[in-house]
């Protein structure tokens, strides 16, 4: 009896944990038997490459998402990445433990934060902002960069802050030892050592400003056109799907499947690389 | 008269022979009759490095066997093997045998709960768990099944008295285990091993970070123990070992170099390493 | 010219405040902005009252209850299999090829997108399932999304409990399963309960996800196949369908009113774990 509830039990756990892989197995065959259609319909480069999203047309090109999705990705990129590793460093290695008290819990919040409130308050604070003083409509790839930017910061923060304070202290202290600053201990001992953590961070980091929906829907304008400075409304793919879901049906419900498509392949491309970097550090 | 004489002498002789049987045979015969633990050419790995060498040793019943030796000796290991808790480690593996009362321990019939439930172990570091001290003793027989709290109140008082510690806990059995001194708590685990009324106890390293009156009550409490008990110990210094034990065996890099009652490997050890030893030369 | 290393030092040690600094005030920035435009708004009659026109009048209770509703079902369903995960590789495995691919699937849920996570729970659970529109589809597709969360923190809850409470527990004639029922899993469990309140603190923030799947009904829902809205998507179209700008600043408020208390009774949970473990 004894010896049959544990082997029961650990056949239960065993099927508990096979949740995450059918969870994953799952979605990846529903999202590409929906969507698969549209690449044979349309034609898988003329779908990526084709200039003009019309439904009512049957033209379905997401060229211009994708370059919506770069830039604005990229932007936000360039604006959180210094901002999220300055602040890895400073809790780190330059915070007063009473701010670090402090500090912490924000970075919590702020990643607890509903997007949509982030679009809310870009909606009503960032894009009137832009367009007082740096003209267009405000509504444009800088607001959705700026707003990104902000909510790619805990992810950044607190993987690079985990790869700092886990490198062992005698790194620190062997170059202190040798009479550097702390600011050349930093640049040239903890920084590299720290490199591959870093890096999975700001790939994570990426990963989540591709696939944020709400927040940029508020701020990012969402015309289907190529962006000609970065004062310009775009639109990525989640905006595409996020506004066009709900009344879309037939093809156009395919075509934005395949969107999903890409957006999903190029989000797990990300997470294996990011992965595949920490893994690689750990051995 | 003549008959008398030769009567006398055939039983003279007839004693004379009796006693030479038995001194020639006495270790063998009690050996037979009382061994409760034997170990056969036990070989022991971690992955590729072995950690005990073709070791046989007789651990005989109602006695305290000390296994002495430096640090990393393979001593741990030995009395990890005796109750198969070495068979948590997924990188051990062991070849040879264990006889428990002539039984192989290795066998693909013995009941593993069943086989540390007559062989109990208390460990270097004081492991109470975080539950209360009455808990903390039930816990055994309670996994055993009893459930009756009368029964247990009985066992609880019995097995914390003869690990002279009732005295101090009796009326606060329902405090939490932790906050007891380190001492007490080692008592405890003791205490705890003696509620399910094993046949052998294993003890490693059970003072090596309490005080010397905690030490001694341990110590007083094992040699009574034994009466009842099978005692193996890893004792922390080699004085314990001479104060407490009826045999010795001493380990180095896990060979077994040396075994013997205390009185012959203290005084007149065979082996020059186990004399280094116990002089102090090193270890 | 070249910095003197002291000056290098100054100069990036200001930088570094700065930074700090700038995320602080912007967390707080947004913080008091939705609060202050949005406090005023909450009142006893807002959070009970049920929707009218549109959610131009009327409170939104029953977004309340529907966001509550989804998220008790992803719970339900997320948290067995979570945890049931953590232990399985936590205690009854090696590392090895399943490990490998267990976890590989867990980062990788971790890192999809909730509007991909919003189309899947749309074509498996609304329409393959034919669960239509309704809080049952919405919350079963927040277990999917909330499944890598659970399983992360639990695991981490059941590394940190102390090796020596298992070997007590086998050496004293415990089995696998009872040493796991009786030792690790009560001491893991502030660490587990953590994390299911920082799950329920992304179910409450979900809008993509719960917007493709739960519907965008203002009825109340009455059972588990009702339609229904949560709080996040009705803020969401409350404020960019210009119906009622005074509404939607209630219910931003409100989402991080609950968000912040989350975020409290979490770090005052870890601080007590970290105490406790000392």
């Amino acid at each position: 009896m004894k010896k049959f509830k544990e082997k029961l039990s650990g056949r239960i756990f065993f099927a508990l944990a096979l949740s995450s892989i059918s969870a994953l197995a799952l979605i990846t065959v529903f999202i590409i038997y929906k969507g698969a259609q549209t690449f044979i319909d349309v034609g898988f480069f003329k779908f990526i490459f084709g200039m003009s999203w019309s439904p009512g047309r049957d033209e379905f090109g997401i060229f211009p998402m994708i370059i919506g999705t770069v830039t604005v990705t990229l932007g936000a990129a360039a604006i959180g990445v210094p901002i999220g590793i300055c602040c890895s460093i400073f809790l780190a290695e330059f915070a007063p433990s009473a701010l670090q008290n402090i500090f912490r819990p924000a970075i919590q919040l702020l990643a607890g934060i509903p997007s949509v409130v982030y679009g809310f308050w870009g909606l009503l604070f960032v894009v009137p902002l832009i367009r007082n003083y740096l003209g267009g409509p405000g509504l444009s790839i800088l607001a959705g960069a700026i707003i990104l930017a902000i909510m790619i910061l805990p992810t950044i923060i607190t993987i690079s802050e985990v790869s700092l304070i886990s490198l062992p202290r005698h790194y620190k202290d062997g170059s202190l030892a040798l009479g550097l600053t702390q600011w050349q201990t930093i640049c040239s001992v903890q920084l590299p050592a720290a490199k591959s953590g870093i890096v999975a961070a700001v790939i994570l980091g990426l990963g989540r400003a591709m696939g944020e929906t709400m927040a940029v829907i508020m701020v990012l304008g969402n015309a289907v056109a190529l962006p000609d400075s970065i004062l310009a409304p775009v639109r990525t793919f989640t905006t595409n799907i996020g506004i066009e879901m709900g009344y879309a049906s037939g093809e156009h419900q395919q075509a934005l499947f395949a969107t999903g498509i890409v957006l999903f392949v190029i989000i797990m491309m990300l997470n294996s690389l990011a992965q595949y970097i920490t893994r690689r550090k750990a051995k | 008269m003549k008959n008398y004489a030769a009567l006398a002498k055939l039983c003279y002789s007839f004693k004379l022979q009796i006693l030479c049987f038995a001194k020639i045979y006495k270790g063998w015969i009690i050996k037979i009759l009382n061994v409760k633990i034997s170990i056969k050419n036990l070989n022991f790995y971690y992955n590729d490095k072995q950690a005990i060498h073709d070791l046989n040793l007789d651990i005989p019943a109602n006695e305290v066997t000390s296994v002495i030796g430096p640090s990393d000796s393979g001593i741990t290991t030995l009395l990890r093997s005796l109750n198969r808790l070495c068979d948590l480690n997924r990188e051990a593996r062991a070849e040879g045998d264990i006889l428990l009362d002539g039984k192989s321990i290795f066998g693909k019939e013995v009941n593993v709960t069943e086989l540390r439930r007559r062989v109990g172990m208390v460990f270097d570091v004081p492991a109470p768990l975080p539950i209360s001290i009455f808990d903390n003793i039930a816990y055994g027989p309670r996994l055993n099944g009893k459930k009756n709290r009368k029964e247990l109140a009985g066992i609880v008082e019995q097995s914390l008295s003869m690990a002279a510690l009732w005295d101090e806990v009796k009326d606060r059995l329902n405090k939490p285990a932790m906050s007891l001194s380190g001492g007490q708590q080692q008592r405890l685990c003791v205490a705890r091993v003696l509620a399910l009324m094993p046949e052998v106890i294993l003890l490693d390293r059970p003072c090596s970070g309490l005080d010397p009156i905690s030490t001694a009550k341990i110590e007083e409490s094992l040699i009574k123990l034994k009466e009842r008990f099978t005692i193996v110990i890893a004792p922390h210094n080699v004085q314990q070992a001479g104060r407490i034990s009826d045999r010795v065996a001493f380990m180095l890099m896990g060979d077994l170099i040396e075994e013997g009652t205390n009185a012959s490997v203290f005084s007149s050890p065979k082996d020059r390493r186990t004399n280094d030893y116990i002089t102090g030369r090193f270890g | 010219m070249k910095l003197s290393p002291k000056t290098a030092q100054k100069i990036a040690k200001t930088l570094i405040w700065s930074a700090a600094l700038f995320v602080l005030v912007v967390l707080v920035a947004i913080i008091l902005y939705i609060l202050i435009k949005g406090l005023p708004m909450i009142n006893w009659g807002f959070l009970t009252a049920i929707p009218r026109d549109m959610g131009r009048s009327g409170g939104i209770s029953s977004t309340i209850v529907g966001t509550a509703m989804v998220t008790a079902v992803a719970i339900v369903i997320a948290v067995p299999l979570g945890i049931g995960t953590a232990f399985y590789l936590a205690e009854y495995t090696k590392e090895g090829m399943i490990t490998r691919i267990i976890r590989f699937s867990a980062d990788s849920l971790a890192g999809i997108p909730s509007i991909v996570y919003g189309l899947f729970g749309y074509i498996f659970f609304v329409i393959y399932l034919k669960m239509g529109w309704s809080v049952l589809s919405g919350g079963l597709t927040l277990s999917f999304m909330i499944l890598p969360t659970m399983i992360r923190t639990s695991e981490e809850a059941i590394i940190t409990v102390p090796n020596a409470y298992r070997e007590a527990s086998f050496s004293l004639g415990g089995t696998k399963w009872q040493t796991i029922i009786k030792t690790v899993f009560p001491s893991a469990l502030r660490g587990i309960a953590n994390g299911i309140i920082l799950s329920i603190g992304r179910c409450i923030a979900e809008t993509a996800a719960v917007a493709l799947t739960a519907g965008a009904v203002l009825r109340m829902p009455t059972s588990l196949l009702s339609p229904t809205r949560t709080m996040a998507y009705h803020f969401y179209l409350l404020a960019t369908e210009g119906i009622s700008m005074e509404n939607a600043y209630g219910t931003a408020a409100l989402l991080i009113i609950l968000i912040f208390f989350i975020n409290v009774v979490v770090n005052a949970g870890v601080n007590k774990f970290m105490s406790k473990g000392k």
